[in-house]
């Protein structure tokens, strides 16, 4: 499963980030996680808020950090 | 029953938020007779100094993290209906003026984070919202937002919260004009101008009400969470000062009088950066110290509006002549509220 943070570098962005992989590690999902932070490449995938999180492609979250659940629920769906 | 208390919120939000606000209520009447009552068992003479700043800090801080809290999470359900793709499908392809206004108004209710600015500036003017009327979302959204009103409220009255609005509001809306009628599209970064045009679309899949209330919880998680030391700082300046400091302090160089005051305040609040909270002790400080209102206002809208930070990143959306632009505008507006204020009040 491939995770990418989409953000210019901000405190959420990097609470995102660290919080998409302690819950993958916990729950032992195997994922590659990256950030993205060219400003360029971030409006590239259409979002206005950041932090972003694209899923495999897709964005599936912008603006603020994601809740506990909701991540959880996007790597339930890969297992 | 904590476990009921725990999905109450989920089960039935409209059952939640009436005993929720029932129990803010309460609450909220209850603290001045339990400041008293507290200070009364504490041994100090309740007619010294110490005796009041003590009652002060036992009143007014509870009473702002209250105050803050309800604001944050009834804000937070509201921001859940102006997403910021919502808020640019309202403002594209609309003309200046009436935009102008609009802009600056949503600027209030859109949920905003400074680190966003850029993004959601590209995101604008990509779906064709002026360039004006960008800018007047800009100024407004990280100025005047519910921590700064609410802080003011609580700490200073509905005078100035209601002035703080009117006035920054006011500065959004004719910076963003003045901009929009210096005709600068030619002094974006030439990526930003080339990026291929979208149509402002908002995903209009409605919220439950019970993910609203969420949205108030995460809301306050995120903002009180962040804030609660700068007020608690704010409010122990303000205890502290309560009778100690002379009252005129500050007020030969920061009073009514000095009229480079408020240029002063404002070219030493433009490179400095902090939110809403941050600037709030040194508000309570200045004002109990006797230095002007409109001079402090102007010093605070000059912090959160303008940034040395801010400005850097928008570097890369923005030749320096824009920016030059950008700044000089807000900074006049800023100026003149605080030459005003100073003079009516």
């Amino acid at each position: 499963m491939d995770i990418k943070v989409l953000g210019t570098g901000c405190a959420n962005c990097k609470a995102t980030i660290a919080l998409i992989d302690q819950i993958a590690k916990t729950r032992g999902v195997s994922i590659t996680l990256e950030k993205v932070e060219e400003l360029r490449d971030i409006m590239g995938y259409g979002v206005m808020s950041t932090p972003g999180v694209v899923i495999d492609g897709k964005v599936v979250h912008a603006g603020g950090v994601p809740s506990r659940d909701k991540i959880q629920q996007w790597l339930a769906g890969a297992a | 029953m904590s476990e009921l208390a725990l999905t109450l919120p989920r089960r039935n939000p409209r059952a939640f938020l009436l005993l929720a606000a029932i129990g803010w209520l309460l609450l909220y009447q209850a603290l001045l007779p339990a400041a008293k009552a507290l200070v009364r068992v504490l041994p100090v003479d309740p007619a010294s100094h110490l005796g009041g700043a003590l009652e002060f800090f036992l009143y007014d801080t509870p009473k702002v993290l209250l105050l803050l809290t309800a604001i944050v999470f009834v804000m937070g359900m509201v921001n859940s209906y102006f997403t910021p793709e919502r808020t640019r499908a309202l403002l594209a392809g609309r003309t200046e003026g009436v935009a102008n206004v609009m802009a600056a108004s949503l600027g209030i209710v859109t949920p905003f984070c400074s680190c966003s600015a850029v993004p959601l500036f590209i995101g604008f003017v990509q779906a064709g919202v002026p360039l004006g009327v960008t800018f007047s979302f800009l100024i407004s959204a990280p100025m005047v937002n519910e921590v700064a009103l609410t802080l003011l409220f609580a700490m200073f009255g509905w005078k100035v919260a209601l002035l703080y609005m009117g006035l920054g509001l006011s500065v959004a809306i004719v910076a963003g004009w003045i901009i929009g009628r210096l005709k600068m599209e030619a002094y974006l970064e030439d990526w930003v101008r080339d990026m291929p045009r979208v149509h402002a679309t908002a995903d209009d899949t409605p919220l439950a009400l019970a993910e609203r209330v969420d949205a108030g919880f995460a809301s306050v998680r995120e903002i009180v969470g962040k804030v609660w030391p700068y007020i608690l700082v704010g409010i122990a300046i303000g205890a502290g000062i309560h009778g100690w400091v002379p009252e005129d302090f500050m007020a030969s160089f920061m009073g009514r009088q000095a009229w480079w005051s408020v240029p002063l305040a404002v070219l030493i609040g433009v490179p400095m950066y902090s939110n809403a909270a941050g600037v709030i002790p040194i508000v309570q400080a200045l004002l109990a110290k006797g230095a002007a209102l409109g001079t402090v206002l102007a010093f605070m809208m000059s912090v959160i509006a303008l940034s040395l930070p801010e400005m850097v990143i928008l570097r890369k959306v923005l030749k320096l002549r824009l920016i030059a632009t950008f700044v000089g505008v807000v900074a006049s507006g800023i100026l003149l509220v605080g030459y005003v204020f100073n003079a009516v009040l």
